[in-house]
Formats: structure tokens, sequence, C-alpha cells
């Protein structure tokens, strides 16, 4: 498992608007991608050999399952952020202002008291 | 010497111009509220007729990541950009080019190791949201030179809150040995209690209200005991996994000093409650009389506001 693997792909797809739009059509085909193009990279000319996603981690990449996040321990800015950017329009045009955040709030409702998730690494 | 003018120590809210500069029918309805506020507070800056401003953010994830993320930096140019295009998109904040103080970034840089603080330093340094939201709300013609220092409140493990107010303490001494005729504004932004990705985000009041009234009436009244003894990293993701932007609030308290400030307003809005707060290291009538006259456009207090006898109940 790489939770810092989950992060630099939230990270990296996130300042970048092709990216952002390629996952938002095509999550599965953009991980691989990414895997190819950024995520085993240091920069342009150095590899990092040793980073991987697990088929959970991948699969909760995939599914946008912001739950699974949260309960995982990825930096939260970083998939709200992200997720905002891919959803908030869609779900406030037909369901009104702020409703894609406020039911990932409602969903998160069993968390209400408990102590999170670190997102240390 | 300089002349530190004033500390300004805020929230900062990224959604504050998108808010107010909506005309349309679904206009926030606290939205002209919000902007008298905003615009009395920036007369407090104004009224210090600052020649520069030392800024305190932290960069959300925007130039810096988890592989190398700086516990404390701060920036050396004469020319900053800022905004990033993701901040663009989600908060329709403009960008900017600002001009930086390099003498000023070199002599705190200087002074702060000698001080026992070893910064990380950027010679290439994009400006994040923390340090452009002031600048939309208290100087929007952006026409002062800056110099940034940014904090990790962010990327745990963090420094502790004791840290943070020590860090301010020490730039005030570097500030007030500066040798220079220049007028300085400290100014830095982070949060009261704050919720993101988690359950207690978006709802009609900021996660912890109580902890936020606590929150103003420690740092209005200069209260770091009561900051140190209550304060802790766990305690602050007690009231919103967020809250630990509070710490650089402790720090502009550093900068001002264990003194009750001289200007206290504050906002309750859904997700967050919103702080302003200001004090004059050297007061005079002049800057007396400009919170006093901001103070009746805006509602805020010229003086500490208490948990109990003053806070506003959610």
């Amino acid at each position: 498992m790489s939770k810092y693997y989950v992060n630099k792909f939230l990270y990296t797809i996130d300042r970048d608007p092709e990216w952002v739009a390629k996952y938002k059509t095509d999550p599965a085909g953009t991980i691989e991608a990414w895997e190819k193009e950024v995520g085993t990279w240091l920069n342009s000319a150095e590899k990092t050999s040793w980073l991987s996603f697990t088929a959970e981690e991948r699969r909760a990449l995939e599914t946008y399952d912001y739950e699974w996040l949260f309960a995982y321990g990825a930096h939260f800015f970083l998939y709200l952020t992200l997720f905002i950017g891919l959803f908030d329009e869609d779900w406030a045009a037909e369901k009104g202002p702020l409703a894609y955040q406020r039911e990932w709030a409602r969903r998160l409702q069993p968390w209400t008291g408990q102590d999170y998730p670190s997102v240390a690494l | 010497m300089a002349d530190l003018t004033a500390v300004l120590a805020s929230t900062h809210h990224p959604f504050y111009l998108k808010a107010t500069s909506d005309h349309s029918p679904e206009r926030m309805p606290q939205a002209d509220e919000w902007q008298r506020k905003v615009e009395a507070y920036r007369q407090t800056l104004t009224a210090a007729e600052p020649d520069v401003l030392v800024m305190v953010g932290a960069d959300h994830f925007h130039q810096f990541f988890l592989d190398n993320y700086p516990t404390f930096l701060i920036g050396k140019q004469e020319k900053y950009d800022a905004t990033f295009y993701n901040e663009e998109r989600e908060f329709g904040i403009p960008t900017y080019l600002l001009d930086g103080d390099l003498d000023l970034s070199n002599f705190l840089h200087q002074g702060l190791l000698d001080a026992g603080f070893d910064f990380s330093f950027s010679h290439e340094l994009k400006i994040d949201h923390s340090i452009v939201c002031p600048i939309i709300t208290v100087r929007p013609d952006a026409d002062l030179p800056i110099v940034p220092i940014y904090t990790n409140i962010f990327a745990p493990p963090l420094p502790s809150p004791k840290r943070f107010w020590d860090l301010g303490r020490a730039i005030r001494k570097i500030i007030d040995a500066y040798p220079s005729d220049k007028k300085i504004a400290a100014i830095g932004t982070g949060h009261l209690s704050l919720e993101l990705g988690g359950p207690r985000m978006f709802g009609e009041h900021g996660p912890d209200p109580d902890f936020d009234a606590k929150a103003i009436e420690w740092l209005s009244t200069g209260n770091i005991e009561a900051i140190l003894e209550n304060v802790t990293h766990e305690s602050m993701a007690g009231a919103g996994n967020a809250t630990h932007g509070f710490m650089d609030l402790i720090l502009m308290m550093g900068i001002a000093g264990p003194e009750e400030a001289d200007y206290v307003d504050q906002l309750d809005l859904f997700h967050t409650r919103e702080m302003y707060m200001t004090w004059y290291p050297q007061k005079s009538e002049k800057l007396a009389g400009a919170a006093a006259t901001a103070a009746a456009s805006s509602g805020a207090a010229l003086g500490p506001v208490y948990a109990e006898k003053d806070g506003v109940p959610a």
C-alpha cells in the first residue's frame, strides 16, 4: 500500500486541467496513463521505481470513493478540492448549491465524535 | 529602525470575492454584512500607512507536496506570481503579480537563522490563497511589496503551538531591529475551527463554535498562557480536522506580543466563523480613531472579546 502514491495521484491530477478533464471522463484509463507518464517519475529524467497502487487504492480512485479515502487517511484537502472540481457544478445544477459537498458530509456522519484516521504518512 | 505599525490576524475565506461580487438573485444573504465588515477591517490597515507587508500563510499543496514539504519557509524574490489554476477554478480568485522586498526578506531570513529558526527558502515561490485572500480583503490594490512566510499547518507532523508563538516573537524582534525608516505591517491568516472533507464541513456554522469563542478571547486578550494550556494538535483536531491553521493566528499574536487587540470583529457564516483582529504596537490617537470609525461601521469591539460575556453562541 502507498498512501503517498494515492496523494501523489490526487495532487498531480488536480493541478493540471487536462488531467482533471481526463479523470472525469475515463478514471480507470487515466490512472493507468498517469502511472506511466507521471506516477513513476520523480522528474522528467529520474524514475521512482518502487511506487504502485494496491487493488483497493486503485478501485477507490476509479470510483471517486471519498468515504474510503477518508477512512484510509488520504489527505482530505487533495481529494476534496479535486472532487469538487469534478462534481460540484453538475450536482449544483441538478440539486442546488453545495449539494455534492453536503451529501459528502452526510455520508461521513458515522465518523462524528470519533477520532478521524490520521493523514500522516 | 523600522516601525511595525500594525499586526493583522484573520481567517481567510477563499469564497469572499465570489460571494460579494455575485449580484445575481442567488447572492448569499450575508454578503452585504460580510463585505461591510471586511471593508471596515481594511481601514485598520490603511490607517497604519504601511510601506511593506510581512505576510504569513501556508501553502495548501499548491507548490509544495509530500515529496518535499517545508516546515517554515521564506520567499526571497523581487516579484511573486500568485494564484494557482485550481484556485481560480474552485474559488474564482484572480491572478496577481506582486512586488517583493528582497532586502527585508534577506534581513528576516538571516535574523531567523540567528534566532535558531532554520528556515527553508525559495527563489521561485508562487503565492497561494492563504496570502492572496488578505490581499483581496485588506489591500485589494495589491500595490505594496510583500515578504511571504509559509508555515506547515497542513502536513503532519506539525510544529507545536508554542513553536508558532516563539516564531512570532522572533519575527517581531527582527522587524524591530530592521535598519530602515519603512513602516511595516504584518498580516497573517489561518482559521478558527475548520472541517474539510469530514462530516462537519459545510454546515450552518463552523464545526466548533465553543472553540471559536474561546480562541477569539485568547487572541484578543493576548493570553498565551491559556493557549499553551488548552491548544494541542489533538484539541485542534477535536474542534475540526483542519483547525491547525489556528497556529498561524498564534504566530501573529506572537508578533503583536501578549497584548490586548485593538480591533476585534467576527462573523458567523455557514461552514466557518470569520475573525478580523488588529493590534497597533504603537497606538496613536489617529490609529485609535481609525479603529473606532471602522468599528462604527462593522460593529467590531475596540478591545478584548470574552467567550462567556461577549461570545456569540451559535
